[in-house]
C-alpha cells in the first residue's frame, strides 16, 4: 500500500482529544492511507472511539489538526463532508417499526435537497447498498425483526447508500457472535476491494482485526504504540505495552496473519 | 417504496366532525337550515343566527386549534422519539396558559385578546425548560425522563394558575377557560391571526420533517449525515411553540390531543414523517371537533368542556401507549 500518495487519506497531526480536564489522546500523529482497511485497536478507555469520532468531526480536537485528502477537516461544509465520509456510530437508533429499505433511504440525505423528490440515482444507490450487504430479500421487513447480524448489515447499507469514499465504523462487530463478526468484517473488506472504499473501524478482536485489515493502529494508555501492517504491529512487545498482556504471537494456521495466544 | 397515504378515512372523519359541529347543539339544525343560511342569509331566522354567530366560529376555532395541537403532538413525538410526548403532557400548554393568566392579571382584561400573544413566550419557555430538564442537550432524552419533566413543570404551572384564579374570585368565570379548554366564544378570539401562525408552523414542520427523521437515528449518525442537530431541535421547538401557543391562545389548554393524533397519522401515512404532517392538521381538527360535539351531547343541554373530553379520550390512549413501550425504550 506504499504507492498511495500521502495526501490521499486521513492525516492526523499533533492531535489532542479529551473530555473536559482529562486528555485521552495527546499529540497524536497518524496517517490513514486511502484505499486501505484499517483497524484501530487498544485497551478499553484508550480513546479509540474518541479518535474515530474526531476523524468524523463529531468531536472537536483540543489541539492539532486533521486533514482529509489534504484539506483541513474543519473547513468542510457539513453536507460536503457527509458526501466524502460516512460514520456508523456504535449504537444508532432504529425508529420503531421502520423497514430496512426506509432506513437505508435515509443514507441519501447528503445528496438530496430538503424539497427535492426521490431521484433514480437515489434509488439505484439504495438498491445497490442493500444488495451489497445481502439484504435484498429482507428489504421490506421491519428492522426490529432482523437478527443481530442482519441488523448491523442494514446499518452498513445505510452508510453505503451515503456513497462516500471513506467509511468509519465504531465497533461494528460488538455484540455479534463469531460467525456474524466474520460476516461483517469480510463484507467490509469486500467493499474495500471491489469499490476502493477506505474503511477505518474500531475493533476489539485482535486476531480478526489482523486477519481482515491491511493496517493496524494500536493505541495504549500513553498514546500510539504502533501503526503499520498487522505483522509489524502485532508483536509480543507491543501487546505487552498496550494491554499489559503477556502473550505469544504465532502465525494464524489458516490465514498466516499474526495470532495472539495469551500466556 | 413510498408509503401509501390513505386520504379517505381523513375525509370521512372530517365530514362527520363538520356535520356534528354545525348540526348538533342546544338547538339542532337541519341540513336544510344550514344550506339556507349559506345561500339565503336571513338575520331574523334564529336558527341562522345560531349557525353564523355560534356554530361557524366554533367550527373555525376547532379547525385551527385541532390542527395546531395535532401537529404539535406529531412534531414533539418525532423530536423526542417519545410516543408519550404531547404539548399538554410536556408542559407546553401549561406554560402558555400560565403566561396568559399572569399577563391578564397584571395588565387586566379577559385574556382572550391582546394577552393571548403571551401564550407564545410562555409556551417557548416551558418547552425549553422541559427539554433541558429531560436531558435534551446532553444527548438522547428518554421518554420517561421527558414525560416526568413535563408532568412536573405542568403541575407546577397549573397550581400557580389555579392559585391565581382562586385568589381572584371575580375572575373565576373568565379564567376557567385557561384551566380546561373550550371551543366556544370563537368570535372573541384572534382566530385569523392564530390561523396564520398555525399555517406558518405547519410549513416549518413540513420543511423540517426529513431532518427530524435523520435526528431520530441518533445525534452522531444525524451529524454524520450532514445535519446540525441543535439547529433541527431549535427549529422543531420553534414550530411546537408557534403551534401550541396558537392553539392554546384560542381554545385554552387542551390535553392529550397531541397524544391521540400521532398514532392515527402514523397508521394513515405509514411512517413517512412529511406525509404524517400533511394529514395531521385534518386528523387533529376532526378529533377535536368530534370530542367537542360529544361533549355537547352527553349531558345536553349542559356542555362538557372539550378539554375534559379529550382528557377522557386520551387517558386510555396514554395507558395503551405506555403499555406497548418496549422495556428498552422505558428509560
Amino acid at each position: 500500500m506504499n504507492d498511495i500518495p500521502q495526501g490521499a487519506g486521513l492525516r492526523v497531526e499533533g492531535l489532542s482529544l479529551g473530555y473536559d480536564a482529562r486528555r485521552v489522546i495527546e499529540g497524536l500523529d497518524l496517517s490513514l492511507p486511502a484505499g486501505c482497511v484499517t483497524a484501530i485497536l487498544g485497551p478499553n478507555g484508550c480513546g479509540k472511539s474518541t479518535l474515530l469520532h474526531a476523524l468524523a468531526r463529531l468531536r472537536p480536537p483540543l489541539a492539532g489538526r486533521i486533514t482529509l485528502e489534504g484539506r483541513a477537516l474543519a473547513s468542510f461544509p457539513p453536507r460536503a463532508l457527509a458526501q466524502k465520509l460516512a460514520i456508523l456510530p456504535q449504537a444508532p437508533l432504529a425508529p420503531p417499526g421502520i423497514r430496512v429499505a426506509d432506513l437505508v433511504r435515509r443514507g441519501r440525505a447528503p445528496w438530496r435537497g430538503l424539497l427535492q423528490p426521490w431521484s433514480a440515482a437515489d434509488a439505484t444507490a439504495c438498491d445497490a447498498a442493500i444488495a451489497a450487504v445481502g439484504l435484498g430479500p429482507q428489504a421490506g421487513d421491519p428492522v426490529d425483526a432482523l437478527s443481530g447480524g442482519q441488523r448491523q448489515r442494514a446499518w452498513i447499507a445505510l452508510v453505503l447508500a451515503q456513497s462516500t469514499p471513506f467509511l468509519l465504523l465504531d465497533e461494528p462487530t460488538t455484540w455479534l457472535d463469531l460467525a456474524h463478526q466474520i460476516e461483517i468484517l469480510s463484507l467490509l473488506r469486500r467493499l474495500n476491494r471491489e469499490r476502493g472504499i477506505t474503511v477505518v473501524s474500531v475493533l476489539h478482536d485482535l486476531n480478526l482485526a489482523a486477519r481482515y485489515s491491511d493496517r493496524l493502529v494500536l493505541l495504549g494508555r500513553e498514546g500510539l504504540i504502533a501503526e503499520g501492517s498487522p505483522e509489524a504491529v502485532m508483536t509480543e512487545a507491543n501487546l505487552a505495552r498496550a494491554f499489559g498482556l503477556a502473550a505469544r504471537v504465532l502465525p494464524d494456521p489458516v490465514s498466516g496473519t499474526p495470532m495472539v495466544c495469551p500466556l | 417504496m413510498g408509503a401509501v397515504l390513505r386520504l379517505w378515512p381523513v375525509a370521512l372523519l372530517m365530514l362527520a366532525a363538520v356535520a356534528l359541529t354545525l348540526g348538533v347543539g342546544v338547538r339542532d339544525l337541519s341540513a336544510g337550515a344550514i344550506w339556507r343560511a349559506l345561500t339565503a342569509w336571513d338575520p331574523t331566522d334564529p336558527a341562522q343566527v345560531v349557525l353564523v354567530e355560534i356554530r361557524l366560529p366554533r367550527l373555525a376555532t376547532g379547525l385551527v386549534a385541532g390542527a395546531a395541537l395535532g401537529l404539535a403532538g406529531c412534531v414533539m413525538q418525532a423530536l423526542t422519539r417519545n410516543p408519550l410526548a404531547d404539548p399538554g403532557l410536556l408542559g407546553v400548554n401549561a406554560g402558555a396558559a400560565f403566561a396568559v393568566v399572569t399577563g391578564a392579571l397584571i395588565i387586566g382584561g379577559s385574556g382572550a385578546g391582546l394577552t393571548a400573544i403571551l401564550a407564545f413566550p410562555g409556551a417557548a419557555l416551558a418547552a425549553a425548560a422541559v427539554f433541558l430538564l429531560g436531558g435534551g442537550l446532553r444527548g438522547e432524552p428518554g421518554p420517561v425522563r421527558l414525560t416526568l419533566a413535563g408532568v412536573a413543570v405542568s403541575a407546577l404551572l397549573y397550581s400557580i394558575v389555579n392559585a391565581l384564579v382562586l385568589i381572584r374570585g371575580d375572575a373565576l368565570e373568565v379564567f376557567r377557560f385557561w384551566v380546561a379548554g373550550t371551543l366556544a366564544q370563537g368570535l372573541q378570539k384572534p382566530l385569523a391571526e392564530m390561523g396564520l401562525v398555525v399555517l406558518a408552523g405547519w410549513l416549518l414542520t413540513l420543511w423540517l420533517a426529513p431532518l427530524l427523521e435523520l435526528l431520530a437515528l441518533g445525534r452522531d449518525l444525524a451529524r454524520g449525515l450532514g445535519t446540525n442537530p441543535l439547529r433541527v431541535q431549535g427549529g422543531a421547538l420553534l414550530a411546537v411553540t408557534l403551534l401550541s401557543g396558537a392553539g392554546v391562545a384560542i381554545a385554552g389548554p387542551i390535553a392529550f390531543l397531541g397524544l391521540i393524533v400521532p398514532p392515527v397519522t402514523r397508521r394513515l401515512a405509514g411512517g413517512d414523517l412529511r406525509r404524517e404532517l400533511m394529514v395531521a392538521p385534518f386528523v387533529g381538527a376532526s378529533i377535536l371537533l368530534l370530542a367537542d360535539g360529544a361533549g355537547r351531547l352527553i349531558l345536553a343541554p349542559a356542555e362538557v368542556r372539550v378539554g375534559v373530553m379529550t382528557a377522557i379520550l386520551g387517558g386510555p390512549v396514554f395507558v395503551w401507549i405506555a403499555r406497548s413501550l418496549r422495556p428498552g425504550e422505558a428509560r
